[in-house]
């Protein structure tokens, strides 16, 4: 079973952003999605958990058309982290991760514990809980995001260039903090992102957007040695 | 219709001992005016019936409208100006005519209390004495005079411009502000002006008045206009002051007020002199200190800016929380909320009286409806300006609407909200002091008193309390907006 379907998708705004997409994301792998800017990725993105509705065709999550309803539970079942993390400039580091967790109904300790798991793992020891985002570094604030992403333990993860905006040497840090995150957590993961050595490291599938729709998608590498057209070419040949 | 006062606003604003229902006595915000109300009241009060004083209302279309509708029972007004000015009448208007046009208002006019408070002209007793003027006759020939008008007077067709198609003057006097034309006259600056009869400048400068030998000023009588459904008894006393009042005495008695005497004393030197009523004694008047003054006005201020602005504030808040999302919805009422804001106080005081009548309840709707504005704009400022990478992040994470407004939307707004809230408080307590225009009391009262009199220490009274608290409210905010500020931006400020 695939992780995610999409069967003659289309999307519009003022007018159409791409349609008649047929895709799948297998699961427990890591999909990388590039292209254009405006290509419509992020859009994409969100049709997934339902941020956004499909004006043409259908979106299968697991095997299960999204819902119409009962959105809030839906969504819940996803991660989603973004460029620049969007940490709640308010709430402290602890506050940001536990949030969903508390509303859902967590014991404060059972927050705790599953907060601690995650941060440790990204190395952001006890003592910057109390902290408020802006007094961590925007590394560290990145990798705030992703644990926030993950606390309710999701089986996907949905990332918006996480990486970008982030200076290339602490971004040579995120990578493997954010390898051992996915792993450990085997969240199957669609990253968004314009940077194709990124998804070369980090994905397994890649998905090619331009000119209203998929170009490309398949597994990463055969996708590097044999581009379909030369719009696959050029891009890929401009990012590396 | 006449009344929507909620009942917890009845419950503060009628005195415990109200069950004796008082005559409500009123009077405009003028010397004679406030005089008049007193010698009313204290008439009453000799004759064993409970008064309730609303003195010192702001102007004739209030004080009237208040009769009108019942929450006022009698107030003293002039003959002219029904005529004129609430009435429009054309032609003669003899008492007969004026009790006719007052009558389907539910309004009583009783016979008038003797003096004419009209135009005159006034000259240094100097000149008059040395060229020998008498009347308005005599003064024609004397174009090589100093004489002053005020502007007003210059232009009414009851001014300068009738005088001299009646009396043939060939010269036009200069115009003068009339505050400033008794200093001038005594100066020296100047040897005449125009004046109305009952000033009491005039006895206390020894002015001559010059009389109105053909009869060309209109009559400006004072007459008690009383509520027609008011106890015949009461009626009948105050029908009693009818032709007691002569234009000198009145004069005096503005001139004693003029030169620092209570009004309320004034009024009872005079109705003790004239042995009106049966009553034991002139009651003991302005029986209140300064300090318990000083504190009950500062209290009934307070509580007319707090009974404003806390229903202000969770309206516009609440407003602004609903309809920040729609841009043209949030737009308009922010709009709406302005324009509120251009309507002059006193006009909509004026506007709210039909509707609330007079007294507490229309001063805290007109603070209320100005304190929405800067509220609302705050609000949906702060609403509209979050970070929609926040937004979208709060919606991503399946955060419901009321839970996006809790733990995201509100507390980044709060600092704004807060601002705003400070700047309608600070607002409403300056503007409130107009509120005793209308009867409802505050430090209003004695700035208003303190204006009419002329009196600089009784304007100080409710000035500087005023000033005061709007420091205090200040200061109050700041602390209440240190303690109310996100973490992280008290975080900030401690780390930079
Ligand atoms: N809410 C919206 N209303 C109207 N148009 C939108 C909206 N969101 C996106 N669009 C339009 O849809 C198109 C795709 O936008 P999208 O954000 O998905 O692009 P993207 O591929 O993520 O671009 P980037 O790489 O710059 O992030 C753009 O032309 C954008 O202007
Ligand atoms: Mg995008």
């Amino acid at each position: 079973m695939n992780a995610v379907e999409f069967q003659g998708v289309g999307k519009r705004f003022d007018e159409w952003v791409f349609r008649d997409v047929d895709l799948a994301l297998p699961n427990e792998r890591t999909t990388a999605l590039v292209g254009p800017s405006g290509c419509g990725k992020t859009t994409l993105l969100q049709l997934v958990n339902a941020v956004q509705r499909p004006d043409q065709g259908v979106v299968e999550v697991f095997g299960e058309p999204v819902p119409e309803t009962g959105l809030v539970p839906f969504r819940r079942r996803f991660g989603y982290a973004v460029q620049g993390a969007g940490l709640f400039p308010h709430m402290t580091i602890a506050d940001n991760v536990g949030l969903v967790a508390r509303l859902e109904g967590w014991s404060p300790d059972a927050i705790r514990a599953r907060r601690r798991e995650l941060l440790d793992i990204v190395g952001l020891s006890e003592a910057l809980d109390g902290r408020y985002p802006h007094q961590l570094s925007g590394g560290q604030q990145q990798r705030v995001g992703l644990c926030r992403a993950l606390m309710l333990k999701p089986r996907m993860l949905l990332l918006d260039e996480p990486f970008a905006g982030v200076d290339p040497i602490t971004r040579a840090d995120l990578y493997p903090e954010f390898e051992q995150l996915r792993d450990h957590e085997e969240v199957t993961t669609l990253l968004v992102t314009h940077d194709v050595a990124e998804a070369q490291r980090l994905a397994d599938h890649l998905v090619v957007m331009g000119g209203g729709g998929v170009v490309q998608a398949g597994p990463i590498d055969e996708v590097i040695a044999a581009p379909r057209n030369a719009f696959v070419r050029d891009l890929l040949a401009s990012a590396l | 219709m006449k009344r929507l006062i909620p009942l917890a606003l009845l419950a503060v604003c009628v005195p415990a001992f109200a069950a004796a229902q008082p005559i409500v006595v009123a009077s405009k915000n003028f010397n004679e005016s406030y005089i008049l109300g007193e010698v009313v009241a204290q008439l009453l009060e000799r004759e064993g019936f409970a008064v309730d004083r609303k003195l010192g209302l702001g102007g004739t279309k209030i004080c009237y409208d208040a009769l009108a509708v019942g929450d006022v029972d009698v107030y003293v007004e002039y003959t002219g100006t029904i005529a004129e000015a609430i009435k429009d009448l054309d032609g003669e208007s003899t008492l007969a005519r004026l009790a006719d046009a007052v009558a389907p208002d539910g309004i009583e006019m009783l016979p008038p209390l003797g003096f004419n408070n009209t135009y005159a002209i006034a000259l240094a007793p100097a000149v008059a004495a040395s060229r020998n003027l008498r009347t308005i006759s005599d003064l024609v020939p004397h174009g090589d005079l100093r004489v002053a008008v005020s502007h007003e007077f210059l232009e009414r067709n009851d001014g300068w411009p009738g005088l001299t198609a009646i009396y043939g003057f060939d010269w036009t006097p200069t115009g003068i502000e009339h505050a400033l034309a008794y200093q001038a006259i005594a100066d020296g600056a100047i040897d005449g002006t125009d004046a109305y009869s009952t000033d009491g400048e005039l006895s206390r400068d020894g002015l001559v008045v010059l009389a109105d030998d053909r009869g060309f000023f209109p009559a400006y009588l004072a007459v008690p206009l009383v509520r027609a459904a008011l106890d015949p008894r009461a009626k009948a006393v105050i029908a009693l002051i009818g032709g007691t009042l002569t234009d000198a005495e009145m004069r005096d008695m503005n001139a004693a007020a003029l030169g620092g005497a209570d009004t309320a004393t004034v009024a009872a030197d005079y109705v003790a002199r004239k042995g009106l009523g049966g009553g034991a004694g002139p009651r003991r008047v302005d029986a209140d200190g300064f300090w318990s003054r000083l504190a009950g006005n500062t209290a009934r201020h307070l509580q007319l800016v707090a009974y404003a602005l806390v229903p202000a504030t969770l309206v516009a808040v609440l407003l602004g929380v609903a309809i920040f999302k729609v841009a043209w919805l949030a737009r308009g009422a922010v709009y709406l909320a302005g324009l509120l804001q251009t309507i002059p106080s006193i006009a909509l005081l004026a506007l709210l009286i039909p509707l609330t009548g007079i007294g507490v309840l229309p001063a805290v709707v007109a603070l209320f409806l100005y304190a929405l504005l800067p509220i609302l704009r705050n609000t949906v400022t702060a609403l509209t300006g979050i970070d929609p990478t926040l937004r979208r992040v709060a919606l991503a994470m399946g955060l419901k609407p009321a839970q996006e407004l809790r733990y995201v939307f509100v507390p980044l707004a709060m600092p704004s909200i807060v601002a705003g809230v400070r700047t309608a408080a600070v607002i409403s307590i300056g503007t409130a002091t107009l509120a005793a225009f209308i009867g409802a009391g505050g430090l209003g009262d004695p700035i208003v008193k303190g204006l009419s009199l002329n009196d600089t220490t009784l304007i100080l009274e409710g000035a500087v309390p005023a000033a005061l608290l709007a420091i205090l409210t200040e200061l109050t905010f700041e602390a209440i907006e240190r303690l109310l500020t996100p973490g992280h931006l008290r975080a900030a400020a401690s780390t930079s």
